[in-house]
């Protein structure tokens, strides 16, 4: 994948998810972590080598039943619909048939804690928060295969990202889709995820894999162990490598 | 109540009282300066004229505002049809937009008799003259609004195998229409002026004419005071087509987005 004459943003990259599986790309800004994510989804075309989805090509496995979710860094809503309407959207847009339309939206809108009250709200009256978890339920109202996350509580405060990062533990354990997720933090890494991918700056190549033994459900708690701290000291020491 | 106070304190108050110092100069130089009433009529016979000619005058906005309001219509669609063009291939929008520039540069005056010579006299070369005139503000503020959509819900489209069809319709266009309401009100108020400039050529006949007839025909005749009238009549026109259409943009994006402020213009 090159990036404009002569400069590749990325370069041997090789890794293999699990289905099932939740895996993080932690590396410094513009190593080219959100690119990959798109090259995963079938969104960009590879320079050389190949993705696959299942054992397909990206976009032939994307348009044939593997489904694929995506929550960007901001929420992207569409402003003129409600929470309700924004969350339907994949519906409409694949011209889905299936009679519970409706119920599943609902249900996916209580699943990532939003009120019944809030069906009928426009982004524009929701908090920073609420508006990422509308991003959330739209992405799992389909049940996607695999779930792809570019950085999305980056732009959130502190107690707001660990909420969400242990709430999307919880709705990662519920139900079966294969997690990958793309941060510049750390311990946010290192909480949600099985496996850590350490990626260097341009050409973005991965420097390291790093299991995660932490058991789930893993709880706030696992933040205050001295494992955590262990491990995640280690971490941000490869990624200081990766910088430098 | 606060609110009203402020309101008549900030917004009626100051632009009244400089009308009225406005009118008494005006009156104070005509009648001490001994200006002929053929150059420059005094306010109170500007004002005896718009009362004596209110029938006339009434039925001569109508007609223009009716020339004007269709003109209005024609060009909101017809520009938004050419933006959705333009926003589906690039060859086109390349290709296309040397000439729709054409429409927004080229004279009025120049291409109004054009006009006549074509589709005849009457009301309906009126409306043509000013759509043609309506016509760029609602293209180029719609192209631009088709085109400038956040990549990122692009891709969230592409990712839902969307059709070409479904991101205009239920992505591109919705995302322009702050756009598409902030040419609206340029285009309405080019408008009035296109079915004005219009009629210097047309007329509509014996019986019934527009503002811009009546004003040809008072300045030929050197009646000053219905000039005055004439030209009021067309403020006003333009002013309630604006305030119109303000106040439906203003609708339509607070019905969209719940908070029209940072649209408004």
């Amino acid at each position: 994948m090159e990036y404009g004459p002569g400069v590749p943003v990325l370069r041997e990259v090789s890794f293999t998810v699990a289905a099932g599986e939740f895996v993080s790309l932690l590396g410094p800004s513009g190593c080219g972590k959100s690119t990959l994510l798109r090259l995963l989804a079938g969104l960009l075309p590879t320079s050389a080598g190949s993705v696959r989805l299942a054992g397909q090509p990206a976009e032939f496995a994307r348009r044939n039943g593997t489904r694929v979710a995506f929550v960007f860094q901001d929420p992207t809503l569409l402003p003129w619909r409600t929470v309700a309407e924004n969350v339907r959207l994949p519906f409409e847009l694949q011209r889905s048939q299936a009679p519970d339309i409706r119920d599943r939206v609902h249900a996916a809108i209580e699943l990532v804690g939003l009120a019944p009250g809030d069906r009928r709200k426009r982004p524009r009256q929701l908090s920073g928060g609420m508006r990422m978890r509308t991003s959330l339920a739209r992405a799992l109202v389909t049940e996607p295969n695999l779930l792809l996350l570019d950085e999305p509580f980056a732009a959130l405060d502190d107690v707001l990202r660990q909420l969400l990062n242990e709430e999307l533990v919880r709705l990662w354990q519920q139900s079966g889709w294969t997690g990958v997720f793309v941060t510049h933090n750390v311990a946010e890494a290192v909480f949600l995820s099985q496996r850590v991918l350490v990626m260097t700056a341009r050409p973005g190549t991965i420097l390291a894999e790093i299991d995660v033994p932490f058991p789930y459900p893993r709880t706030a708690a696992l933040r205050g162990t001295a494992e955590f701290a262990r491990l995640t000291a280690t971490l941000s020491q490869r990624l200081r490598e990766a910088v430098l | 109540m606060k609110r009203w106070r402020l309101w008549l304190q900030d917004v009626v108050l100051p632009p009244a009282v400089l009308l009225l110092v406005l009118l008494l100069v005006w009156h104070a130089a005509v009648e001490v300066g001994r200006i002929k009433p053929i150059l420059l009529p005094g306010p109170l016979a500007v004002a005896e004229a718009v009362v004596r000619n209110f029938g006339k005058l009434a039925r001569a906005a109508a007609f223009s505002g009716s020339a004007a309001g269709l003109g209005f219509l024609i060009s909101l669609l017809a520009g938004t049809l050419i933006a959705f063009a333009f926003s589906q291939s690039k060859w086109l929008r390349c290709s296309g937009y040397p000439y729709a520039l054409f429409v927004q540069t080229v004279p009025i005056v120049a291409i109004a008799p054009l006009i006549v010579h074509w589709c005849g006299r009457g009301w309906h070369s009126v409306v043509l003259t000013a759509s043609i005139l309506g016509l760029f503000p609602i293209i180029s503020n719609g192209t631009s609004g088709l085109l400038s959509v956040d990549p990122d819900l692009l891709d969230l489209f592409r990712l839902n195998n969307a059709s070409r069809w479904q991101v205009l319709w239920k992505l591109r266009f919705p995302s322009a229409v702050p756009a598409l309401c902030a040419g609206a009100k340029t285009s309405c108020g080019l408008t009035v002026v296109g079915s004005i400039v219009g009629e210097y050529f047309v007329g509509y006949g014996s019986r019934s004419y527009g503002l811009g007839y009546l004003i040809l025909f008072t300045t030929d005749q050197l009646r000053m005071a219905e000039l005055f009238a004439a030209v009021l009549a067309s403020t006003l026109l333009a002013v309630l087509m604006f305030s119109a259409v303000s106040l439906a943009t203003t609708a339509i994006l607070q019905r969209w987005y719940d908070a029209p402020i940072e649209h408004r213009r």
